[in-house]
């Protein structure tokens, strides 16, 4: 026993030699250890998860920002849900998700809702959606339609066929297609033509997922619909969209050039929502910074209308301070104005 | 019986009239279903190839696959079973076996036959309160966690929608299934084998281990069978705990996100574009195959464990 303590504790120059060597090699590793960690701003070191949920409308937009993403940072898990703006918020509100996409505004009663639940929350408007409403190809009677023809079509105890609306249109029975009450679109749609007191008709056919609009539409000469420009473009074929007569009394079709010059009076802005909180970590950082960075590009791939440079400054310097809260509501309230004069 | 006698002839004509209608009955049945498979073979077929089931999804109908949806349905229905199937044996053994007449075990019976019809809707909502948010405690703080998050063993209070909340729900909804089929294959072994068994001596776990379960277990295995062909055909209340839909990664431990293969083809089913429907077919095909393998298991299962009641 005694001997073998002693024998090892002697210290030949070949074992000292051996010693340097491995203090060298923990320094080494010491020192590479440190860079990682530095590094971890580069994306492709980046770990953990972040989970996002929300809008329909807004989903082909983060679908290809975490598909391209992915291929950056394989590492970092982006799982996205599509449970409409209004379930998405449920889930953001208590914490659940990290990211909450979203077609409208956040409301007050979901504002209290994540401050019962001490949630901070970071607003990015990414994009504009111009609401297309959409008949049957084979209509031809409607040549555009005023802002009161569509309320009259939906609002509760309204008419029931083309004729009811406009004395030159057929006599028959329309088929009313809408999005859900739990999505964005319907409430922007709501607010937008209905009015705030107004009431949506529950006679007619209601999917929350868009593409159920659209098959619906198409399969119908009677049909009439909304939604997202962008599953108009897809559908262009299969579809037409209305010319919407605007304040100064012209027909205007959607498309991202009457959104820009603000003459499509049915144009609204996309958000997405960020956890503050959530916001610390590197890798919700870094995916967020790719999104502002990526999705002027990718918008137009996938149909929407990048805001104005002006506003997108905004939101990117919105985003570098991670300013909190809403512009939309102040102490408890609505506010009143357009979306551009508020992020101006 | 008492009364008129009916001729032979047309007791004859009742039978072949009888044997016709049920064969009609299996005849279309099949066809249905043949056409059904043929259909989707024709319009899937194209789409598989190893690409697709090795790749995520995209929106890109050309280079999205299938990775996360399957392997998520694997662990789902992995987790589900090793859940459901003893625990829905182990309770039937008890109020086939060991349970007096009581007014509880009447209780009991009731609430399972009951429940095995509830929509699987409901057992969503019920795992979300109970299994993703465990009823709001510690709600907005840090999950409670053991383990690292490397470890294929990392838990965290609340689950959140993880594969293994995942697993849990599909058990909720096929349990009461599970515990009605074991129940049924107990019954039907005979009584004069208990009997038999216990005149030797046997305890009552004896009884159990060597006589009644190595009878019943054939039948049970196709409840089995039944039972997880229907969890892993379920969306609704995966969709309710929050099962996304775009995911990026496999899953490595209990506390992973995932998707499953119905949720996947639900929303290519949806899409606009024709290709995507391709890639629906595609996905039901791996999705079959998928639930194929997995009553294999069952099966193989019930080939050894089956044993002639008369030797």
């Amino acid at each position: 026993m005694k001997t073998s303590l002693t024998q090892t504790s002697s210290t030949t120059p070949r074992n000292r030699v051996l010693a340097h060597a491995l203090i060298g090699l923990a320094l080494l590793a010491a020192t590479l250890s440190i860079a990682t960690q530095r590094d971890t701003q580069d994306a492709a070191s980046l770990k953990g998860s972040i989970r996002i949920d929300g809008s329909s409308t807004v989903y082909p937009i983060t679908e290809a920002v975490t598909e391209e993403f992915s291929h950056q940072a394989p590492r970092v898990n982006v799982t996205v849900g599509v449970s409409g703006t209004g379930g998405g918020f449920k889930r953001f509100c208590v914490g659940e998700t990290a990211i909450c996409d979203a077609s409208r505004a956040i409301t007050t009663s979901e504002i209290e809702l994540a401050a019962a639940n001490k949630v901070e929350f970071i607003e990015l408007p990414i994009a504009y959606d111009a609401l297309s409403i959409v008949v049957h190809p084979n209509n031809d009677w409607v040549k555009s339609i005023s802002l009161a023809q569509v309320k009259a079509i939906y609002s509760a105890g309204g008419g029931k066929t083309w004729k009811e609306i406009n004395p030159a249109w057929p006599d028959r029975a329309m088929k009313i297609f809408s999005p859900g009450t739990d999505s964005g679109t319907f409430d922007y749609f709501k607010e937008a033509v209905l009015g705030s007191d107004g009431k949506a008709r529950a006679d007619m056919s209601v999917s929350e997922d868009d593409n159920v609009l659209v098959m619906g539409v198409k399969g119908d000469r009677d049909a009439i619909g909304f939604f997202g420009l962008a599953y108009f473009e897809e559908n262009k074929d299969k579809l037409r969209a209305l010319p919407v007569v605007n304040a100064t009394g012209a027909p205007v079709s959607p498309s991202a050039s009457t959104v820009n010059d603000g003459s499509y009076p049915l144009a609204r802005p996309l958000f997405i929502y960020v956890n503050a909180k959530a916001a610390i970590k590197p890798e919700v950082a870094a995916f967020v910074d790719f999104y502002l960075d990526k999705s002027e590009e990718l918008l137009t791939e996938v149909g929407y209308v990048p805001l104005p440079t002006e506003i997108v400054s905004k939101v990117s310097a919105n985003w570098k301070a991670r300013r909190v809260g809403t512009q939309f509501v102040k102490d408890g309230k609505k506010i009143d104005g357009t979306f551009s004069k508020l992020y101006q | 019986m008492s009364g008129s006698v009916i001729p032979t002839a047309r007791r004859l004509l009742a039978s072949r009239l009888f044997l016709t209608l049920c064969l009609a009955a299996t005849t279309i049945a099949i066809l249905l279903l043949g056409a059904l498979l043929v259909s989707i073979a024709i319009e899937g077929l194209g789409s598989l190839s190893w690409r697709f089931l090795d790749s995520f999804a995209s929106r890109k109908a050309a280079q999205a696959g299938i990775k996360a949806p399957l392997l998520g349905s694997v662990w789902v229905c992995a987790i589900c079973a090793l859940i459901a199937v003893p625990m829905g044996i182990g309770t039937a053994i008890y109020l086939e076996e060991f349970a007096k007449r009581s007014r509880i075990k009447r209780l009991i019976q009731l609430n399972v036959s009951n429940l095995s019809g509830v929509p699987s809707i409901v057992y969503g909502i019920l795992a979300l309160a109970a299994f993703v948010r465990f009823f709001g405690m510690g709600s907005g703080d840090e999950p409670w966690t053991l383990g690292n998050p490397e470890s294929f063993w990392y838990l965290q209070c609340p689950l959140g929608p993880s594969v293994l909340a995942g697993g849990f729900t599909l058990a909720l909804v096929i349990l009461p299934i599970m515990i009605i089929a074991s129940q049924e294959a107990l019954r039907a072994v005979p009584q004069s084998l208990r009997q038999g068994a216990l005149a030797l001596g046997s305890t009552r776990w004896q009884v159990v281990r060597l006589v009644t379960l190595p009878a019943a277990m054939p039948t049970i295995m196709t409840g089995a069978i039944l039972a997880m062909s229907r969890a892993i055909g379920e969306a609704a209340p995966l969709l309710v705990i929050g099962g996304f839909l775009l995911v990026f990664q496999t899953p490595t431990n209990l506390m992973s996100d995932f998707t499953v293969l119905p949720l996947q083809i639900f929303n290519w089913a949806g899409r606009p574009q024709e290709d995507f429907h391709k890639l629906a077919a595609a996905a039901i095909i791996v999705q079959l195959v998928v639930l194929v393998a997995f009553n294999s298991i069952a099966i193989v299962i019930r080939q050894k464990l089956q044993r002639p009641l008369q030797s």
